[in-house]
């Protein structure tokens, strides 16, 4: 049986975002990509926190909702870094949190460059339940999401995963390409392969000059694509999922950013639909504070 | 499944700790300015396409307070973690010069790059900038106007 919603509690949580969203101030300029990353940081001393959610139709098998929270800091101008907490609800079975996940971004060069590299490492502990389909690599195909709550809970992963971001951001468009390498450390597994790109813009590339909600500019839209490559033993797309997934953020004066993503399987091993979405705020001098907290002098 | 998250919380203060122990050029530091003179001549000869647009300075002047102000100062009279930008050394820069450091930003020093802003956005912010009165000879802050 479906998990049914608390209707009064969510109409109070979505009321109470909706006034915060025009009452803060401050903003975020914030790319519109939920699976492809491009090259710029977290500025120094803002913290993120970030709500993301996935709702996936496969071809065969229950249906789910996959969310994952994020707080993402600045550490510095060229190093961010991230947590991430999983979870899923997959209908007709269960709930359960799925595992952490441990991100950082470093920028590899001190200005920019026709091409602009940044490292992704990332170590995350979850189980065979995770759904958030936050990169997909390897030889991930639907049927391994088939496999029931409660049997997929016991596989416990312990991964390594590694990106070449390469991103450029041309008269107002940005490009970006993501090579991703993962291994996982639980047991001889081979090196897995993935891709991500991502082509954005945003919709005005002047600033007006009032303070608005509407603006075109607070709009960029993009699309991105990504999917597995196989592994060591078998490199290529036999056996791989991919997905075409339209995106655009809002980026709000009050410093939130709302983002959709309605995303498409390109073959019979995807998921047949993900519809995505996110919310995030950025605290800009979060850092600062924290300092002052503790009687630094920042 | 069994969680040991004990060192999350611990990488992250390492982070912060590192975050906050970085050099962070102050006011005073002259040598912070240093960075506009190694803009490349052709970019530090480039115009500024909005320096005739009357309404570049206020559209800067929006994007100041909500990209720049957090580090410069809400006045731009600068701060612990970024210097003033009514210095001399910045209003005698050029447009050119301050284009390409908003768009390399200078990472080791804690600047983000700024090319994520459109083009334009970052020209508007170089109107705002050179509106703004060097520290020498003070005067209202063009964005006092839409102030009530």
């Amino acid at each position: 049986m479906a998990p049914r919603l608390p209707v009064p509690q969510v109409l109070c949580f979505g009321i109470t975002v909706v006034v915060l969203l025009f009452a803060l101030p401050a903003q975020s300029q914030e790319s519109p990509y939920i699976v492809t990353y491009d090259h710029y940081l977290e500025e120094p001393g803002s913290l993120e926190v970030e709500y993301f959610s996935t709702f996936g139709t496969p071809r065969t098998g229950n249906d789910f909702h996959a969310f994952w929270a994020e707080l993402e800091y600045g550490a510095t101008a060229w190093w961010t870094t991230e947590v991430y907490l999983d979870g899923q609800t997959t209908f007709d079975d269960s709930t359960l949190f799925t595992g952490f996940r441990w991100e950082n971004r470093f920028r590899l060069l001190q200005r920019e460059h026709f091409i602009n590299p940044v490292l992704y490492i990332e170590y995350e502990q979850i189980s065979g339940a995770d759904k958030i389909l936050k990169e997909v690599e390897g030889h991930d195909v639907e049927a391994d999401y088939a496999v029931p709550n409660a049997v997929a809970r016991k596989e416990h992963d312990h991964e390594l995963e590694t990106k070449l971001l390469l991103s450029k951001t041309f008269n107002g468009w940005n490009i970006a390409e993501n090579t991703i390498a993962t291994k996982n450390v639980t047991g001889p597994n081979p090196w897995e392969f993935g891709y991500a790109i991502g082509v954005s813009r945003p919709l005005a590339l002047k600033a007006s000059a009032q303070r608005c909600n509407f603006c075109p500019e607070n709009f960029i839209a993009g699309i991105e694509m990504y999917g597995g490559l196989g592994d060591r033993h078998s490199f290529g797309l036999n056996n791989t999922s991919h997905y075409l997934a339209p995106v655009i953020a809002w980026n709000l004066p009050s410093d939130w950013t709302l983002r959709l993503s309605p995303g498409f399987g390109l073959n019979d091993n995807s998921h047949r639909f993900l519809l995505r979405w996110g919310v995030s705020r950025e605290f800009s001098g979060f850092g600062a504070a924290v300092a002052r907290l503790f009687g630094g002098r920042r | 499944m069994t969680v040991r998250a004990w060192p999350i919380p611990l990488l992250l203060a390492a982070g912060i700790v590192a975050a906050q122990t970085s050099s962070a050029p102050t006011t005073k530091d002259k040598s912070v300015y240093a960075e506009l003179a190694k803009a490349p001549r052709k970019a530090a000869a480039r115009h500024n396409p909005l320096e005739h647009d009357p309404d570049a300075v206020a559209a800067g002047g929006k994007l100041f307070a909500e990209h720049c102000a957090e580090c410069h100062g809400e006045m731009a009279e600068g701060g612990r973690k970024a210097p003033s930008l009514r210095a001399d050394e910045v209003q005698r820069a050029t447009p050119g010069a301050l284009f390409w450091l908003l768009t390399n930003g200078v990472v080791r020093r804690g600047m983000p790059v700024w090319s994520k802003l459109p083009e334009p956005q970052r020209w508007q912010l170089v109107s705002f900038i050179k509106s703004l009165a060097p520290a020498s000879q003070p005067k209202p802050n063009p964005m006092e106007k839409d102030q009530p």
